[in-house]
C-alpha cells in the first residue's frame, strides 16, 4: 500500500498543522508546507493531511489539481524554470525552451532519466528587464542567449559529477 | 559641498553586500559619517543584473563598474566630482525623491519610499512620516469622514477595473453585521507586470498602513493579504513588516492605545491567474478551487465566509495614507478628468530603459515610451504597445499622443489593467502576439463556464491555423463571432476580456491578419511556418558562416561560391539570417 510509505510525518509539518488547525483559510497554506518539505504531493501525504485536518481527500485533490504550483510528480534535482512572461516571449523565450529540449532531450514538464533536471514553464517571474530569463535551482539567469545554455547547464552537470565522486 | 546620500542597489543583497559594505567602511575609515550617508536600496528604477549606485542630491547614477573601481568612485563622490565612464546615460530620466519633478515627468505617490528606505526597518518608514496618516485617521477622524475623504479624492481601483475605492468602502460599511473583512489583492499575475511586487518588496508598510486605515473606516477586525507564492521575497518582507508593526502596537489589540483592534494575516496564492478575480480570490483564501462565482451578490454584501468584504489591490492601498495625510483636494488636483492621482507602470518589451515608472494620470504614451523609457531598443520603429495584460488591447502608433487614463484607454479598445505596458517594435508580429496571449488565457481559464473554456480554445485553434498558413478569410468573421459570445456570456472578467487583444489587433492591424491569410506571409518572420529563407547568389561570397551556424546542416556549397539552402530540411530557425554579414540571406 502506498500509504505505508509514510511511516512518520515530518515533525515540521505536524507542528505547522497544529499551529494552523484552528485558523481560517488554512488548507492551501498547509499544502504549501507539505510541498516545501517533501518537494511534491505524494498521494499518501494528501491522505494524511486529509485525516489530520478533517477535509475529504476529494477536496484536497480538487485544490492540488486546480493550482499550478502543486506538483503530483517528483521534480528533478535541479529544476529549470523558463519564464514565458510577455517580455521573455517577445525576446525569445521559446528558443530557450527548444534549445533546452535539444540539450537535455526532454520537453516541458518532464524530468531527465537520471532525475537530474526537470523543465517547466513559468509565468512572469517579475524581472522583465532581464528578459529572457530562466531560473535553475533558485539562481536567476537573465539576458539569455541560446549559446549560453551549454555553459550554464555545465555548471550543474559539473557539480553533480563531483557529488557522485564524493559519494564513491 | 552638500551632504551626499549614497543609495546602493545590489541584485541579490541576501547573498552579497560587497558594494554597500565597502562604501560604509570607506565612510567610517575617513570619518565622513556626518557628510556622507550610505543606504541599502531595494529598488532604483532600473533593472540590471549588476550593482548600481545612486548619489543624491545631484542624482548621479553609476553602473557597470567593477569592485576595484569603487575606490575611484568614492573619491569622486567625496570631492564632488564625477566618474564619467560609469555614468548611467539615463540618469536624468529617473525621478529623485518623491513628488513632481520637472525634467523626468514622473510623480511619485505610490513609489514614494521605494528605494529610499530599508523595507525591513520600520523605524525608517516612520522617520519618513509613516503611520502618521493612520494616527490621524484613528484619533482625529470619524470613519465616515475617512470614507468621505477617500471618495472625494477620486481614487479608483488600480487593479484595472477602476471602481471608486471610497464607494466600495462605503457600501461595505453600510452592510449590517459585526464581522467584516478587508483584503489586499497581491496576486499580481499579468505577464509583464511587477508593480505590486516592487511596492511590497520596497515599502511593505505603506500597504499595511493603508489597510489599517481601511479596516478602521469600514469597521473590520481582520484583514488578509492574498499574495502570489511566486514572490518569496515579498512574502518574507511582509511577514517581517507585520511582525514589527505588531511589536510597535500598530496592529493587534487596542492599536496605539485606542479601542480599535485589527490584525492582518498573509494567505498565499498557488499559481492560478484567475485568483486575481475577486470572487475567485476569496474562494482561494477559503481553501477551495479558485472558481469565480456570479455577482451579485457582490463581495460587499457577501464576501469572505459570506461576510461583507472589500478588496483593493496593492497599489490602491499604497495610495491611502498620502490621501488621508494630505487631503482629498491635493490628490484630486493630480490627474485628468475622472482619473485622479498617478499610475505605476511596468514598462517592458522593446524599450531602451525597461523599468518601473509612476506618472500622473493623463500622461501620454509618447512621454512614457520616449521621454521616460528612452525610446525603442536599437532605434527601431515603434509598432504597438499592449496595456492591460492578456485582457487588454494593442494601441497603435496613431494613439501615441493620447492621454493614458481609464476612459480614454477603454474608448480605444484597451484597458488600464494593472499597469503592464509592453512595447513592441517592427519585428513583432501581431498575430503571433495574439496567439501568445490566447495561450495564456486558455491555460489560465478555470474551466467553469463554457464561453471561456470552449471559446478561448476555439479562438486559439483558429489563430494557430492562421499562423500555420491554413487560414481562410471566413476565419476572421468566426473570430469576431466567438469573441462576442465570450464577452457577453463569460462569468468573470477573465473570459470577458480574453478576446480583447485579438479584437484590437483586428481593428488596428487587420492587414497583418489578411497578409497571413491570403498571402500566407509573415513579414516579421515570427510565424515560422510562413517563412522561407533563401540565399541571394549575387550577394553571397561563399564564406560558409551560415553553413556552420545551421543546426540541421541544410546549407551547402563550395568555398567562395554562392551557397544554397535546402528548403525541405530547413527548420526556419533564422540563424543563417542573423549570422550573414553580407545581407545575402533573404527572408520571404
Amino acid at each position: 500500500m502506498e500509504t505505508q510509505q509514510i511511516a512518520q510525518l515530518d515533525k515540521r509539518l505536524l507542528d505547522f498543522i497544529n499551529e494552523w488547525k484552528g485558523k481560517k483559510g488554512k488548507e492551501i497554506m498547509i499544502l504549501h508546507k507539505v510541498q516545501e518539505i517533501y518537494g511534491f504531493l505524494l498521494r499518501a501525504l494528501a491522505m494524511e493531511v486529509s485525516r489530520l485536518i478533517d477535509l475529504p481527500l476529494a477536496k484536497i485533490y480538487g485544490i492540488i489539481t486546480f493550482y499550478h504550483i502543486f506538483k503530483l510528480k517528483k521534480p528533478g534535482k535541479y529544476q529549470i524554470s523558463v519564464c514565458m512572461g510577455t517580455a521573455c516571449y517577445l525576446k525569445g523565450g521559446n528558443d530557450i525552451i527548444s534549445e533546452l529540449e535539444n540539450i537535455l532531450g526532454i520537453g516541458v514538464n518532464c524530468v531527465t532519466e537520471d532525475g537530474k533536471f526537470s523543465v517547466e514553464v513559468v509565468r512572469c517571474v517579475g524581472c522583465c528587464g532581464l528578459a529572457p530569463v530562466m531560473i535553475i535551482h533558485g539562481k536567476t539567469y537573465g539576458n539569455l542567449k541560446k549559446g549560453d545554455l551549454p555553459k550554464i547547464l555545465g555548471e550543474y552537470g559539473e557539480s553533480v559529477l563531483l557529488d557522485k565522486e564524493n559519494h564513491v | 559641498m552638500d551632504n551626499q546620500y549614497i543609495f546602493v542597489w545590489e541584485p541579490d543583497p541576501s547573498k552579497s553586500k560587497a558594494v554597500y559594505n565597502y562604501l560604509v567602511k570607506k565612510v567610517n575609515d575617513r570619518n565622513l559619517g556626518d557628510k556622507v550617508e550610505v543606504f541599502k536600496s531595494t529598488y532604483i528604477g532600473l533593472t540590471s543584473s549588476r550593482p548600481i549606485i545612486r548619489i543624491l542630491p545631484n542624482d548621479t547614477i553609476y553602473k557597470d563598474f567593477e569592485q576595484e573601481d569603487l575606490g575611484e568612485i568614492f573619491e569622486a563622490i567625496s570631492s564632488g566630482r564625477k566618474v564619467n565612464r560609469f555614468l548611467c546615460e539615463f540618469e536624468s530620466k529617473i525621478a529623485p525623491v518623491p513628488e513632481k519633478d520637472s525634467h523626468s515627468k514622473q510623480f511619485k505617490i505610490v513609489l514614494r519610499n521605494v528605494g529610499y528606505l530599508d523595507p525591513e526597518n520600520i523605524d525608517e518608514y516612520i522617520r519618513r512620516g509613516g503611520y502618521k496618516a493612520m494616527e490621524k485617521a484613528i484619533f482625529q477622524m470619524k470613519p465616515e469622514e475617512i470614507i468621505k475623504e477617500v471618495k472625494e479624492s477620486g481614487l479608483r481601483g488600480r487593479g484595472g477595473a477602476g471602481f471608486s475605492t471610497g464607494l466600495k468602502w462605503e457600501l461595505t460599511r453600510e452592510e449590517p453585521g459585526e464581522e467584516k473583512y478587508v483584503i489586499c489583492n497581491a496576486d499580481e499575475g499579468d505577464p509583464g507586470a511587477y508593480m505590486d511586487r516592487s511596492v511590497l518588496e520596497g515599502d511593505p508598510h505603506s500597504v499595511i498602513e493603508g489597510m489599517i486605515i481601511g479596516g478602521f473606516a469600514v469597521g473590520c477586525k481582520e484583514g488578509f493579504i492574498y499574495i502570489r507564492a511566486e514572490y518569496p521575497l515579498a512574502i518574507e518582507r511582509l511577514e517581517k513588516a507585520l511582525a514589527s508593526a505588531r511589536e510597535y502596537g500598530l496592529l493587534g489589540k487596542n492599536i496605539l492605545g485606542s479601542d480599535f483592534n485589527f490584525d492582518i494575516e498573509l494567505r498565499w496564492g498557488a499559481g492560478a491567474f484567475v485568483c486575481g478575480e475577486e470572487t475567485a480570490l476569496m474562494a482561494s483564501i477559503e481553501g477551495r478551487r479558485g472558481n469565480p462565482t456570479p455577482r451579485p451578490p457582490f463581495p460587499s454584501q457577501s464576501g469572505l465566509w459570506k461576510k461583507p468584504t472589500f478588496i483593493n489591490n496593492v497599489e490602491t492601498w499604497a495610495n491611502i495614507a498620502p490621501i488621508i495625510e494630505k487631503g482629498s483636494s491635493w490628490f484630486s488636483s493630480i490627474g485628468v478628468g475622472k482619473s485622479k492621482g498617478t499610475k505605476v507602470f511596468a514598462v517592458t518589451g522593446k524599450v531602451k530603459n525597461p523599468g518601473l515608472i509612476e506618472v500622473p494620470m493623463g500622461t501620454t504614451l509618447r512621454e512614457i515610451i520616449y521621454d521616460i523609457s528612452g525610446g525603442i531598443l536599437g532605434d527601431k520603429k515603434f509598432k504597438a504597445v499592449q496595456t492591460g495584460g492578456p485582457g487588454g488591447g494593442v494601441i497603435p502608433e496613431k494613439f501615441l499622443d493620447m492621454s493614458v487614463d481609464y476612459e480614454t484607454l477603454q474608448s480605444i479598445g484597451s484597458m488600464m489593467g494593472s499597469g503592464g505596458l509592453i512595447v513592441m517594435d517592427e519585428d513583432d508580429c501581431m498575430v503571433d502576439v495574439n496567439k501568445f496571449y490566447l495561450q495564456f488565457s486558455v491555460d489560465e481559464s478555470c474551466g467553469k463556464c463554457s464561453p471561456c473554456r470552449i471559446g478561448g480554445k476555439q479562438l486559439l485553434d483558429t489563430i494557430s491555423k492562421i499562423t500555420a498558413g491554413n487560414g481562410d478569410m471566413k476565419d476572421v468573421q468566426k473570430i469576431r463571432n466567438i469573441s462576442m459570445a465570450m464577452q457577453k456570456a463569460s462569468l468573470c472578467a477573465l473570459g470577458q476580456t480574453t478576446p480583447n487583444p485579438v479584437l484590437s489587433a483586428l481593428q488596428y492591424f487587420e492587414n497583418e491578419y489578411i497578409e497571413h491569410i491570403t498571402h500566407k506571409k509573415c513579414l516579421t518572420g515570427k510565424c515560422r511556418d510562413l517563412v522561407q529563407y533563401s540565399i541571394i547568389p549575387e550577394k553571397c561570397i561563399g564564406c560558409g558562416v551560415c553553413a556552420m551556424k545551421c543546426p540541421v546542416k541544410c546549407i551547402s556549397g563550395e568555398k567562395k561560391k554562392p551557397h544554397l539552402i535546402d528548403g525541405n530540411k530547413c527548420v526556419k530557425c533564422g540563424e543563417c539570417f542573423a549570422s550573414c554579414k553580407f545581407s545575402a540571406i533573404k527572408r520571404s
